[in-house]
C-alpha cells in the first residue's frame, strides 16, 4: 500500500509541475476568473436603464403628482405619457412607446389619508419576460421607496402594487449571475484542462506508458483531478473576491457550504473532462468536445442567463443533466437566500450522483485491455 | 531455465480480421530477442497484449513468470516498457522525469535518489540534470528513456523500436546499455526495422501477415532461408506478404 500511495504523490507531483510550468496557461487561469467576473458583471445585466412609463392618473391629487415626481426625477424612468384615462396605453403598448404603465385609483390622496388600501394597478410590457419582469420590478421598488417615504412622515399607510423582488432588493441582476459565472470559470478549468492535459498524454504516447505502469485508472485520474481541483479553489475564491469587491455581491450563507459545493462540482467538471479525452483521439477533439459538453449547457441551460422555467419543455428536461443547473441553484441559494443544507441538500444529492456515474463511466473507459 | 516470456498460440482478433494468428515461443531470462515484422504483421498488437494493453482472443502467454490475462497487475510491477514514441515529458527535468517513474513502479526515496544518481552519471547527464528533458538531443533522450525504463530493475523489459531516429553512433551506444541489460539478467524483448540491429540479438523472430514465419538466432536464419543477409531474409519472407505496408495495427 506504500507504494500506492507513493505511486499517487508522484503523479500528482508530476501534474503540479506540469500546471506550474505552463506559465502563460496558468496566468490565464489565473486571471481569466477575475476578468470574466468584471465583464460579465458589467456587460451581462438584465437591468433595465431606460424604463418608459405611462401614467394613468383619473383624478390627480398631492398623493399621485408626488409620486408621479418621484419617477420623472430617477434616472432609470422617462416618463412618457400622462392621461386621465386607461384608453391610450393599447396604443402606446401596441406601438411599443411604453415599457409599462402605472395607474391610480381615483381618490388617491383621499385614500391613503383615510388609511384605506390604495390599490395601483401596473401594467407591464411582458414581450421579452425578463426585462418585462425587471421593469415591474423598478417601478415597484420606486412606489415602496415612497410608500416608506410617506409612512415615515404620516403614519400607516397603504399602497398595494404587490411587486416584490426578494433576495435581491437592490435589484442587481449582477447578484443573479455571479453564481452562474462561478460555475462557467470552473467548468472551464476543471472539465476543459484536464480533457486537454489528459488528451495530450494520449497524443504524445506517454499515456500507453502510464497504462503499461502499475498505476490504476483511478490513480491516473486522481493524479489528473487534484492539481487542478486546487486551481479551481482559488479561482473560486478570486471570483467570489471580484464579485464581492466590484460588485458588493453579498454572501449571506455559510462559506464553508459555498466552497464545499465548488469543491464538489469542480469535481463533477474534472471526471467529465477526464471522461470527454477518454472517448475523443486527439487534443482539438478533445477541447471541443469539452466546449460543446460543459461550456454550452453550463451557460444556457443552466439558468444562469436564461430562467428554466422560460426554456420549452423538452430543453427544461435536458437542463436536468447539466450539471451547472445544480449548483446555480447552491451557489444563489447561499450567497444571496442565505439558506443552508436543508434547503440545498437535493441539488447537492444530484451533483454527488453526477460525480458517482461519472467517476465510473470514467474508470471504466480507462479499462484499455478490453479496447 | 525459465522461460522469462511464454507465449502459446496467442491469437488476437478484430472482427473478422486477425492481427495475431496463434503464435507460440518463449524467450529465456536474460536473453535480447528480436521481433521483427513489416509495418502491420502484428508486431504492436501481440507487444501490447504481453504488458497487458490488450486482452487476447484465444491462447496463454506468461510474462516474468505471471499470466498476462489473470495477473495483469504482477506482469505490469516487473516489466519495463519503452515505446516508439517518446515516453518522458519534456517539460519535467531529467531528475523530475526519474522521480516520478521511481515514484510510479514504488521505489522508495531513497532508490530513486541512488538509482537516479547512477543513472545521471553512468549517461554523464550530471550538469543536465535539471534541464528540462525537451532541451536535450533526441540521442541522449532515447538513452534516457532507456534507462529510466530499466529504473525498477524489471526481469523483462519491452523496447518498441527504440532507435528510431538516432544516429548510428548512439545506436552503437544503445546497443551497449541493451547488452548490459541483458548481463544484469534482465531479458529484453526488442522490435526494430533495423537489420543490423536484429544482428546483435541473440535470437529473433520474423512475423508476417499475423504469424511467425521464422524464429532462431541471426546465424541460423541465414542458414535456413538461404544465405544472405538478414535484410535479404527479411525481404524474401516479408514480401509475399498480403498485409505488408499497412498502418500498424
Amino acid at each position: 500500500m506504500a507504494s500506492r500511495s507513493s505511486a499517487l504523490r508522484a503523479f500528482v507531483l508530476k501534474e503540479t509541475r506540469h500546471i506550474l510550468r505552463d506559465r502563460q496557461t496558468l496566468v490565464i487561469l489565473l486571471l481569466l476568473p477575475v476578468a470574466m467576473v468584471v465583464l460579465f458583471g458589467f456587460a451581462l445585466r438584465n437591468d433595465v436603464t431606460n424604463v418608459r412609463i405611462a401614467v394613468v392618473d383619473p383624478t390627480p391629487d398631492h398623493a399621485t403628482i408626488a409620486l408621479r415626481s418621484r419617477f420623472a426625477g430617477n434616472p432609470r424612468f422617462t416618463v412618457v405619457a400622462v392621461s386621465p384615462s386607461t384608453r391610450d396605453l393599447e396604443s402606446l403598448f401596441r406601438r411599443g412607446a411604453a415599457d409599462i404603465a402605472l395607474v391610480f385609483p381615483s381618490g388617491f390622496a383621499g385614500r391613503l389619508a383615510e388609511g384605506s388600501p390604495a390599490n395601483l394597478l401596473l401594467i407591464g410590457d411582458a414581450s421579452d419576460p425578463n426585462s418585462g419582469s425587471a421593469t415591474a420590478a423598478y417601478t415597484g421598488a420606486v412606489i415602496a421607496h415612497y410608500r416608506a417615504d410617506v409612512g415615515a412622515t404620516s403614519g400607516a399607510v397603504q399602497i398595494v402594487p404587490q411587486l416584490r423582488m426578494r433576495f435581491n432588493p437592490t435589484l442587481e441582476s449582477v447578484n443573479l449571475f455571479v453564481p452562474g459565472l462561478i460555475a462557467l470559470v470552473l467548468t472551464l478549468v476543471t472539465a476543459i484542462m484536464t480533457a486537454i492535459s489528459l488528451s495530450r498524454e494520449k497524443e504524445r504516447g506517454t499515456l500507453e506508458i502510464l497504462l503499461v505502469s502499475p498505476l490504476r485508472p483511478w490513480q491516473i485520474i486522481m493524479g489528473k483531478v487534484l492539481p487542478y481541483l486546487l486551481l479551481a479553489l482559488a479561482n473560486v475564491v478570486t471570483a467570489l473576491l471580484a464579485a464581492s469587491l466590484v460588485f458588493h455581491v453579498p454572501i449571506r450563507g455559510s462559506i464553508t457550504l459555498l466552497i464545499g459545493a465548488s469543491v464538489l462540482y469542480s469535481m463533477v467538471g474534472l471526471a467529465l473532462g477526464v471522461l470527454i479525452a477518454a472517448l475523443t483521439s486527439s487534443q482539438r477533439a478533445a477541447m471541443l468536445g469539452a466546449v460543446a459538453g460543459t461550456m454550452l449547457p453550463n451557460t444556457l441551460l443552466s439558468g444562469m442567463i436564461f430562467p428554466i422555467a422560460s426554456l420549452p419543455g423538452w430543453l427544461r428536461v435536458i437542463t436536468y443533466v447539466v450539471p451547472a443547473r445544480w449548483f446555480i441553484v447552491v451557489a444563489r441559494g447561499v450567497m444571496l437566500q442565505g439558506v443552508g443544507v436543508v434547503y440545498l441538500w437535493r441539488e447537492l444529492a444530484v451533483l454527488v450522483l453526477m460525480l458517482a456515474i461519472l467517476l465510473i463511466a470514467a474508470v471504466r473507459s480507462f479499462r484499455p485491455r478490453l479496447a | 531455465m525459465t522461460a522469462a516470456i511464454d507465449v502459446h498460440e496467442l491469437t488476437r482478433r478484430f472482427g473478422d480480421f486477425t492481427a495475431v494468428d496463434s503464435i507460440t515461443f518463449d524467450v529465456q531470462e536474460g536473453e535480447v530477442f528480436g521481433f521483427l515484422g513489416a509495418n502491420g504483421a502484428g508486431k504492436t498488437t501481440a507487444i501490447r497484449m504481453l504488458t497487458g494493453l490488450l486482452v487476447p482472443t484465444s491462447g496463454q502467454a506468461s510474462v516474468a513468470g505471471f499470466d498476462v490475462l489473470t495477473h495483469t497487475e504482477d506482469v505490469k510491477r516487473h516489466i519495463g516498457y519503452m515505446s516508439q514514441r517518446f515516453s518522458l515529458y519534456g517539460d519535467l527535468t531529467v531528475r523530475e522525469n526519474i522521480t516520478l517513474y521511481g515514484g510510479i513502479y514504488g521505489l522508495s526515496d531513497n532508490e530513486i535518489r541512488d538509482r537516479g544518481n547512477a543513472l545521471i552519471a553512468e549517461l554523464q547527464l550530471e550538469s543536465n540534470s535539471d534541464d528540462r528533458v525537451a532541451s536535450l538531443p533526441l540521442g541522449w533522450k532515447q538513452k534516457l528513456a532507456f534507462s529510466v525504463a530499466m529504473l525498477h530493475a524489471p526481469a523483462v523489459v519491452f523496447l518498441d523500436e527504440p532507435t528510431g531516429g538516432v544516429d548510428p553512433i548512439t545506436r552503437r551506444q544503445f546497443w551497449e546499455m541493451i547488452y548490459a541489460a541483458a548481463e544484469r539478467r534482465t531479458t529484453v524483448f526488442v522490435t526494430t526495422h533495423y537489420m543490423d540491429e536484429a544482428e546483435y540479438c541473440d535470437r529473433v523472430s520474423i512475423m508476417v501477415d499475423g504469424r511467425i514465419a521464422a524464429m532462431g538466432s541471426p546465424a541460423e536464419l541465414k542458414q535456413q532461408l538461404g544465405g544472405g543477409t538478414l535484410d535479404e531474409v527479411f525481404v524474401r519472407l516479408a514480401r509475399p506478404a498480403a498485409r505488408a505496408g499497412m498502418a500498424s495495427t
